[in-house]
């Protein structure tokens, strides 16, 4: 799909961030790892825009790419332009790009306890953005730490500045991310699976966390994770996923209502739901493939339950559903028929 | 991927059984699966689809770790065969290969050396002593005026010997030790892990003076026993960090559920999978050894004469490094290549190994 | 004590499993040569429940809260500090070595990480095969074969895919190797300890379908460990909710999910997003502050008194006992008092 045509505000480059078909591949020893290929989306201010997709399904490197951290070699972005509010980010030399690491677009990752370093206290690691990027000394850096340490709601900042990551726990530790994440007041930030390794009550300390920060910055919010509770919940708009590819897009309340993917609806009929008993569950049959031997035509074919004879020669492209809304299945009119596939009311 | 590949059915896919759908589960509720016909087709379809991630799965295992490390789920390129995955990669390696031709080399000398020389080592004529290398003694003669090559390839058998011959013994004691100490744990554990370290705290030259001038008699089984006693405790080690943590493996819990017995669990569950950082570094004391060896003997204290033995050859060329460099030469020459290609395999091994890189 | 009105769905129901006081102390030491106590993870901390024939009791509660250490146990691939899990008329903690064998066949479990619990050199055959070989000695090489295929298409796997090893399957399917592998000696009670956790969420329903049509098929009692919610409420007949080692609530599913009186069950429940957009900012929401205390120092009185928005002085004076309170199932909590926090 061309973005730009259909869409007056990416040729104007007012979005904050414009992804436009942008592939990443793998060129690994034993053959090429497909793991992007060719996804758009857009992201505005204040946005909150959930990327929903199982494992393997391309999300982590998709996020990597923005941010500019994909390991080349092997990773290589082999199309594509990521336009931050119009400039795009491909084009710029590595020092340029730095530049726009951390201080306008800022990742979270899901094991905080690795991506933290384990030799240097929390509040000289949250400073160190400071110091780096500012020229903060550092006094001024430690107290910013413990501003920052208040703003995300770690208790007793003061006294915890100087302790060691293994002497927090998992969700404070998640908490420093964050405040590391904040510090230098990006533009967007990319949560990538930010609540994978808690517990839900921590879970949802986070997820409130993360919606009231974005309330006071208004930065853009991109939400990745295979969790479509935690999209409901959460999320303006919503990307799933597949094989690396985005499949349906659309806002939360259109996709939860009445999914447009064979694949959207799949998910949404086999996960079990707190607020309902006994429902049953249909799960997807299969497996997901491997990203090196993606099945030709539509990749979801060999699970799909729509699947024709013409989805295992057509790649089917991004239709337009709405205005708001794309769907990569030859048959989503058949798909919005069938109305057992949503979520919302239907208990 | 070919055009082939992408039609040809799976021989076993005609079964409607399905590898992971669940709509023909026997008692699973029903699914909104299309029609037979249709449905059996789709089981093709996902047959195939499941081969694919099979080979793929053999296909990345050996280096791509990061694979693994990043996604954590992309299924099938989670593990392969650790053995059959290093083999694909060791053939593709150099080092690898000409190590192992060496070896081949090496220890075909040893075994059959009237091969590759038809003198014998003990005929000497003085009347050649000291001779320089020329066209039909490649290596010339050394003192006794015996010739200089067939007395080296005749050492290459001692060296070899001792090598293997501590190091089997080693990983033997390591394998027995260290499965103990660290299945039980506990106060055997502890017994084991301070002996070991008194072993490991004597420099393994230092160690061999003290004990075999202690020994009086110097042969080959003597100066094994002495190398065995010194080098046991690295690999034990090793052995009991596998065992340590091959226990906390889920599958060995399961097997415990199930009601095997130790033995059972040591000999298929954590043996097989705990085994190969042993050996690797096995095959890379083999040249230490070796290199051992030949030092107790360089300083005296190792093999004696009337021995052929590497060692003993330098040794007596110490004397003699200005006027005949030969003697030095040849055997050096061979003990460095027979040591560094072990080294070179053992670290070609690790390589492909590497559980990380699995 | 556990016994009375703790939600059982029917009194006739036979208890095949009851589990009494269990705790478990994991002693911590220091020094290696000389070991030292230095005090004790109190893991488990006085667990009862009953388990009936044919249900399925759900475990659940946060990380660290003693839910795998209390399937160890029962499954005695740890030592319980003190109580008794009675099965068979007989104490499980008090058998001797030999009749442990035979224990072995009734009670099995199902890992949660499907790439860990297969050994990765045998192949699916082996494995499956494994346990007739420990406790009915080696068979035939074709009955051997046909059996493990049986259970193979039981379990909705191919049955010539025998040969294969573990690396060749998804996780879905390794989990299904697992199930057949628990399966094989025809045991009454399966332990799950997180068996769909580490699965891709469009395999989940797969495998909770398999457990389902299993446990009516082969009579079988489950004990569904797991943190997900939903899941539990979907596959479980009751929930026993864990904290720091004791039982907080417990309940048969409505009881639970609708109406439940513990404070940190209402939190837990309140917590668990719901996949639904339309409900988003409708709920009550009770975000629990601060950490789980360490197992290792857990507060005095009531265990969750350090988060809980009830707690007065009474918490931290009396442990408040798991029984009943006026309501229609027994709860630990002095104060008691149904709150709906699930939408219907
Ligand atoms: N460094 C790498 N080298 C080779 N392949 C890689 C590398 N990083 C990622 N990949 C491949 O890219 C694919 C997509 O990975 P990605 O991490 O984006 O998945 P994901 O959707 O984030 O999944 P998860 O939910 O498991 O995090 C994977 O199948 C993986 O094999
Ligand atoms: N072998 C052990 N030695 C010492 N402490 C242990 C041991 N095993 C478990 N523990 C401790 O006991 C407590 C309970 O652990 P357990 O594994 O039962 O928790 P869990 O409820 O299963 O958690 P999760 O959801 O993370 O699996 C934890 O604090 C853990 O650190
Ligand atoms: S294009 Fe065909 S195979 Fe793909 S999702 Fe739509 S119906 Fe299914
Ligand atoms: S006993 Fe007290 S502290 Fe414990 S849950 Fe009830 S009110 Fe809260
Ligand atoms: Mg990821
Ligand atoms: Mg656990």
């Amino acid at each position: 799909m061309d973005v730009t045509t259909d869409d007056p505000k990416a040729a104007e480059g007012q979005h904050l961030l414009q992804v436009e078909d942008l592939h990443v591949e793998f060129r690994t020893q034993y053959g090429t790892v497909n793991a992007v290929n060719g996804i758009s989306y857009s992201l505005d201010e204040r946005e909150t825009l959930a990327i929903l997709g199982e494992s393997g399904s391309g999300k982590s490197v998709s996020a990597q790419a923005i941010m500019g951290i994909i390991d080349s070699p092997p990773g290589f972005i082999t199309k594509g332009a990521l336009r931050f509010r119009g400039t795009d980010l491909l084009g710029l030399d590595e020092s340029e790009r730095r530049s726009y690491r951390g201080q306008k677009i800022a990742m979270i990752f899901q094991d905080a306890l690795t991506a933290l370093n384990p030799v240097y206290s929390v509040g000289f690691q949250i400073g160190e953005m400071f110091r780096v990027h500012r020229g903060a000394s550092r006094s001024e850096a430690k107290k910013k730490a413990i501003e920052l340490m208040d703003r995300v709601r770690i208790p007793a900042a003061k006294e915890r500045v100087g302790e060691y990551p293994h002497q927090f726990s998992g969700g404070m530790r998640q908490r420093v991310m964050i405040a590391m994440a904040l510090s230098l007041d990006p533009d967007i930030l990319i949560a990538d699976e930010p609540t994978t390794a808690l517990d839900v009550t921590v879970q949802a300390q986070i997820m409130e966390l993360l919606s009231e920060l974005q309330g006071e910055t208004g930065m853009g919010l991109i939400l990745i994770t295979h969790d479509l509770a935690v999209v409901a919940d959460v999320a303006d708009r919503v990307a799933v996923m597949y094989a690396g590819k985005i499949v349906e897009t659309g806002s939360v309340f259109e996709v939860y209502e009445n999914a447009a993917h064979p694949y959207t609806e799949g998910l949404m009929s086999s996960i079990p739901r707190i607020d309902q008993k006994g429902r049953e569950l249909n799960p997807i049959r299969g497996a997901p493939p491997s990203l090196m031997r993606i099945p030709p035509g539509c990749p979801f074919h060999p699970r799909c339950p729509y699947a024709r004879d013409v989805c295992r020669v057509d790649l089917p492209p991004l239709y337009e559903v709405s205005a708001s809304r794309r769907s990569a299945c030859h048959f989503f009119e058949e798909v919005l028929a069938n109305v057992e596939g949503g979520l919302t009311g239907g208990r | 991927m070919t055009e082939d590949d992408r039609t040809k059915p799976q021989a076993t896919s005609t079964d409607m059984t399905g590898i992971d759908g669940d709509s023909p589960l026997p008692g699973g509720p029903p699914t909104d699966a299309p029609e037979v016909g249709e449905a059996a087709e789709e089981e093709v379809r996902e047959e195939e689809q499941i081969q694919f991630g099979a080979e793929a799965g053999l296909q990345t295992g050996g280096t791509t770790g990061q694979i693994t490390a990043a996604t954590g789920g992309d299924v099938p390129l989670h593990q392969a065969s650790l053995w059959g995955d290093a083999w694909k990669q060791l053939r593709k390696k150099p080092l690898f290969i000409i190590a192992a031709l060496f070896l081949v080399l090496f220890t075909v000398m040893s075994v059959a050396p009237g091969l590759f020389t038809s003198q014998d080592p003990r005929f000497c004529n003085l009347s050649f002593s000291v001779d320089r290398p020329s066209g039909s003694h490649w290596f010339g003669y050394d003192i006794q005026g015996c010739d200089y090559f067939t007395r080296v390839v005749y050492g290459t058998r001692v060296s070899l010997l001792i090598g293997l011959l501590v190091v089997g013994f080693d990983v033997v004691i390591a394998i027995i030790l260290g499965s103990i100490a660290g299945y039980y744990g506990g106060f055997l554990d502890a017994l084991v892990g301070r002996f070991a370290d008194i072993w490991f705290a004597i420099p393994t030259t230092l160690g061999g003076i003290v004990f075999l001038n202690l020994l009086g008699q110097r042969g080959l089984w003597q100066v094994s026993l002495v190398l065995v006693v010194l080098a046991w405790p690295t690999l034990m080690r090793l052995m009991r960090a596998s065992v340590v943590s091959g226990k906390e493996a889920d599958y060995v819990m399961a097997a415990r559920a199930l009601g095997a017995g130790d033995w059972r669990i040591l000999r298929l569950h954590i043996l097989p999978n705990g085994i190969a950082p042993v050996i690797v570094y096995a095959t890379i004391t083999v040249g230490i050894i070796i290199s051992a060896e030949a030092a107790l003997s360089f300083l005296g204290v190792g093999l004696q004469l009337p021995a052929i033995s590497w060692g003993l050859m330098i040794s007596d060329a110490q004397s003699r490094i200005l006027t005949s460099p030969h003697l030095l030469f040849f055997p050096a020459i061979f003990l460095s290549t027979l040591v560094l290609s072990f080294i070179l395999l053992g670290d070609a091994l690790r390589d492909a190994l590497d559980p990380r890189l699995r | 004590m556990a016994d009375e009105g703790n939600g059982r769905p029917a009194p006739e129901r036979d208890v095949i499993l009851k589990v009494e006081n269990l705790v478990k102390h994991f002693p911590l030491t220091q020094g290696i040569v000389f070991k030292k106590h230095v005090g004790a993870v109190k893991a488990v901390e006085g667990v009862s429940f009953d388990l009936y024939r044919g249900e399925t009791l759900g475990l659940v509660g946060e990380s660290g809260c003693g839910k795998s250490t209390v399937a160890k146990l029962l499954l005695r691939l740890e030592e319980a500090t003190s109580g008794s899990a009675i099965y068979d008329g007989k104490d499980i903690f008090k058998l001797p070595r030999k009749e442990l064998r035979a224990l072995r066949r009734n009670i099995q479990i199902v890992f949660q990480d499907p790439y860990a619990s297969l050994n990765p050199r045998m192949t699916v055959g082996d494995i499956v095969a494994e346990p007739w070989e420990i406790h009915q000695g080696r068979m035939g090489k074709a009955e051997r074969r046909s059996r493990v295929q049986d259970l193979l298409a039981r379990v909705g796997l191919d049955p010539d895919h025998v040969n294969r090893y573990p690396h060749q399957f998804s996780g879905g399917q390794r989990q299904r190797i697992g199930i057949a592998r628990a399966l094989a000696l025809n045991p009454d009670i399966i332990i799950c300890d997180e068996p769909v956790s580490a699965l891709d969420v469009s395999v989940q329903a797969q495998v909770v379908n398999l457990l389902n049509a299993l446990q009516s098929d082969f009579n079988l009692s489950y004990i569904f460990i797991a943190h997900d919610l939903a899941v539990v409420r979907h596959i479980s007949d009751r929930v026993a909710v864990m904290y720091l080692g004791k039982i907080m609530e417990v309940g048969n599913q409505d009881q639970i999910y609708d109406r439940p009186t513990h404070p940190y069950t209402q939190a837990l429940l309140s917590a668990v997003p719901v996949p639904d957009p339309a409900v988003r900012g409708e709920r009550k929401r009770m975000v629990l502050t601060g950490d789980v205390p360490s197992p290792a120092n857990p507060p005095s009185g009531c265990v969750f008194r350090t988060r809980c928005w009830k707690a007065q002085e009474k918490c931290a004076e009396e442990v408040p006992a798991l029984e009943n309170r006026g309501f229609d199932h027994p709860s630990a909590c002095h104060f008691a008092e149904i709150e709906r926090v699930v939408p219907v």
